[in-house]
């Protein structure tokens, strides 16, 4: 099975064919993070920058600077938080044209412990003004996703992750940078979830149907801009909000989408939202899914947490 | 190309106009960066006046020659350059700093014309100067990358990060110009955190190095010069410079490197700066 990193060597492959201002710039991990793959089309289209974030980030605001569209990849943890401030002053301030490819994001990196996994990520990058920030769900979605990405002009994060979940996104529910996709509708509860961690959520959507609780299931791919339309919508339609996400409840998709909740006037009606993600803590040294059971991020965890909510 | 002696004798005065012109920007009762944007007029004035292809009329064509103030709060002494280049108006300096103008504390890419690259967090401009080598190397762009780092600034390691980038992938149209001035914010920079040897630590980083008087014209021009076609590796030319320069209270200490003048100070120094030039006439 493959993770949503696998879709990005697909869709640089892709990209790089037709469009010869494509770049790659990674940080020596292109293997992993498979920026490399774009070598199979054209080896003067990556660029080795060394274990160097912040000049790798502050190189690629310059080639932009040049008409480039450049994607610099290392992973999450260090892509995001290393290299800040570069990323503040030479990217979101110039609104540079840079997608910035942050890999096995989230918990799920696993063995390599509390060092390597990014829980704070979006949080990091929402800060910013400027900046739009994706996060796919499956392989093709992240094909999509990046494609996407490269055609619009500005700066983009893009979290990518090494969770194996194969593919699981109906291929016919149409991609839109920005709009929200109902997976699937139901009453009382909607789950929105993000990234790789939406496959837990739809095998506790459909334990909870088993059961004959039907929740309703959505996928938030951006997180910035929020589809404020779809919040509201939700926010009309059932009586809770549960937000999953493989990252820190503070600052990721659940405060993204309270924060919309928190703006909305008296006409609509009251929702509560539950945020299911790590809790303030770090995580550990562990597979994938053991420490996403640890963390109360397994299907089982995310239907107690529901059932508890009713 | 060699400069002779008539154009070095105009750009070192021209490069003391721009110090009038830059007390005059700066005035007196708000603070700003003298020591920094002193130090380094001459080595501004060669690169815009003599050395660089970058004018009025292509200073938006992708193959012009690019000046990238590392040294982000040395910006101004660029907006005096930019001016007398025709790119910022000339009444337009007077704004600098004032709620919605053009002219930020720090370089702005996208509100001052004729600013290359987004800096003033240390340590970013060399980087940004091996970016765009390497798309102009993909691009078959024949074009120059001057890039004015701090002494001081030479402190953040990300400056080395991107030393190693330079040589690694060969970009010998990127030049480094340290303005050597040997004092930062709060004080005398080997002081505070040594940086020496510098030509010692570049070489070591694969660059080759030149030291000269960075007040000096004809130095600052023949060291220009080595940045040309066929060049083995890229070069750092490390500018000697007296914080300050110019206005003799504000010389050689680390004190005015952010200040706000008193108008009396202002007078004071406007008037030295004006003797100097009517001085230098009479030559």
């Amino acid at each position: 099975m493959d993770a949503t990193r696998d879709g990005l060597g697909i869709a640089l492959k892709d990209l790089s064919e037709k469009d010869p201002d494509i770049f790659v710039l990674d940080c020596d991990l292109g293997r992993s993070t498979r920026a490399y793959a774009i070598t199979e089309v054209n080896e003067n289209r990556f660029i080795e920058m060394g274990i160097a974030e912040q000049d790798m980030i502050s190189t690629a605001s310059g080639m932009t600077s040049m008409g480039k569209t450049v994607f610099v990849n290392s992973f999450a943890v260090f892509v995001t938080g290393r290299c800040f401030d570069q990323i503040r002053q030479q990217v979101a301030l110039p609104k540079a044209n840079v997608k910035i490819c942050g890999s096995s994001a989230g918990l799920t990196q696993g063995y390599d412990g509390a060092t390597h996994q990014s829980i704070v990520d979006v949080a990091i990058m929402r800060s910013l003004p400027n900046f739009n920030i994706v996060v796919p769900a499956d392989p093709n979605q992240a094909v999509k996703v990046i494609k996407e990405a490269a055609v619009i002009d500005g700066p983009f994060y893009i979290r990518l992750s090494r969770y194996n979940t194969g593919n699981f996104i109906d291929e016919n529910l149409e991609y839109e940078f920005g709009k929200a996709q109902e997976i699937v509708k139901g009453e009382k509860v909607a789950i929105i979830g993000t990234g790789p961690i939406l496959k837990n959520c739809v095998a506790a959507q459909q334990e909870l149907a088993d059961k004959g609780i039907k929740v309703g299931l959505y996928n938030f791919h951006t997180i910035k801009p929020i589809d404020e339309d779809k919040v509201k919508e939700i926010v009309n339609s059932y009586e809770h909000i549960v937000t999953v996400e493989e990252h820190n409840v503070i600052g990721g998709l659940g405060t993204a989408v309270s924060d919309v909740v928190a703006g909305l006037d008296n006409s609509y009606s009251h929702s509560q939202v539950t945020k299911i993600g790590v809790q303030d803590c770090f995580g550990e040294s562990g597979g994938p899914e053991e420490l996403l059971k640890k963390y109360n991020l397994d299907a089982k965890s995310i239907v107690r947490q529901i059932k508890d909510l009713l | 190309m060699k400069i002779d002696e008539k154009r070095i004798r105009e750009l070192t005065k021209l490069s003391w106009e721009m110090r009038l012109e830059l007390l005059d920007m700066f005035s007196y009762g708000k603070a700003h960066h003298f020591g920094g944007s002193l130090s380094c007029m001459e080595i501004i004035s060669a690169l815009y006046f003599y050395k660089m292809n970058f004018k009025k009329d292509n200073y938006k064509a992708l193959e012009r020659d690019r000046f990238i103030m590392s040294k982000g709060h040395s910006v101004p002494a660029q907006y005096v350059g930019l001016s007398m280049l025709g790119i910022i108006p000339h009444d337009e300096l007077k704004t600098i700093k004032k709620i919605g103008s053009r002219l930020q504390g720090h370089p702005d890419v996208l509100k001052t014309p004729g600013i290359e690259a987004p800096t003033g967090s240390l340590g970013q401009g060399l980087s940004y100067a091996n970016g765009i080598a390497l798309a102009a190397k993909e691009d078959k762009i024949n074009m120059n990358i001057f890039v004015m780092i701090g002494d001081g600034e030479l402190q953040e390691g990300q400056v080395w990060e991107a030393a190693m980038t330079t040589s690694s992938h060969k970009l010998t149209n990127v030049c480094v110009i340290i303005d050597r001035n040997k004092f930062q914010s709060q004080g005398n920079v080997d002081e505070l955190k040594k940086i020496s040897p510098l030509d010692e630590k570049f070489q070591a980083f694969g660059w080759e190095t030149v030291s000269i008087d960075g007040h000096d014209i004809k130095q600052i021009c023949n060291a220009l010069d080595l940045v040309s076609p066929g060049r083995e590796k890229p070069l750092a030319i490390i500018a000697d410079t007296v914080k300050g320069k110019g206005i003799s209270f504000m010389e050689n200490t680390y004190k005015y490197h952010n200040y706000s003048m008193s108008k009396e100070e202002y007078e004071s120094a406007r008037e030295e700066l004006v003797e100097h030039i009517t001085n230098m006439k009479k030559d």
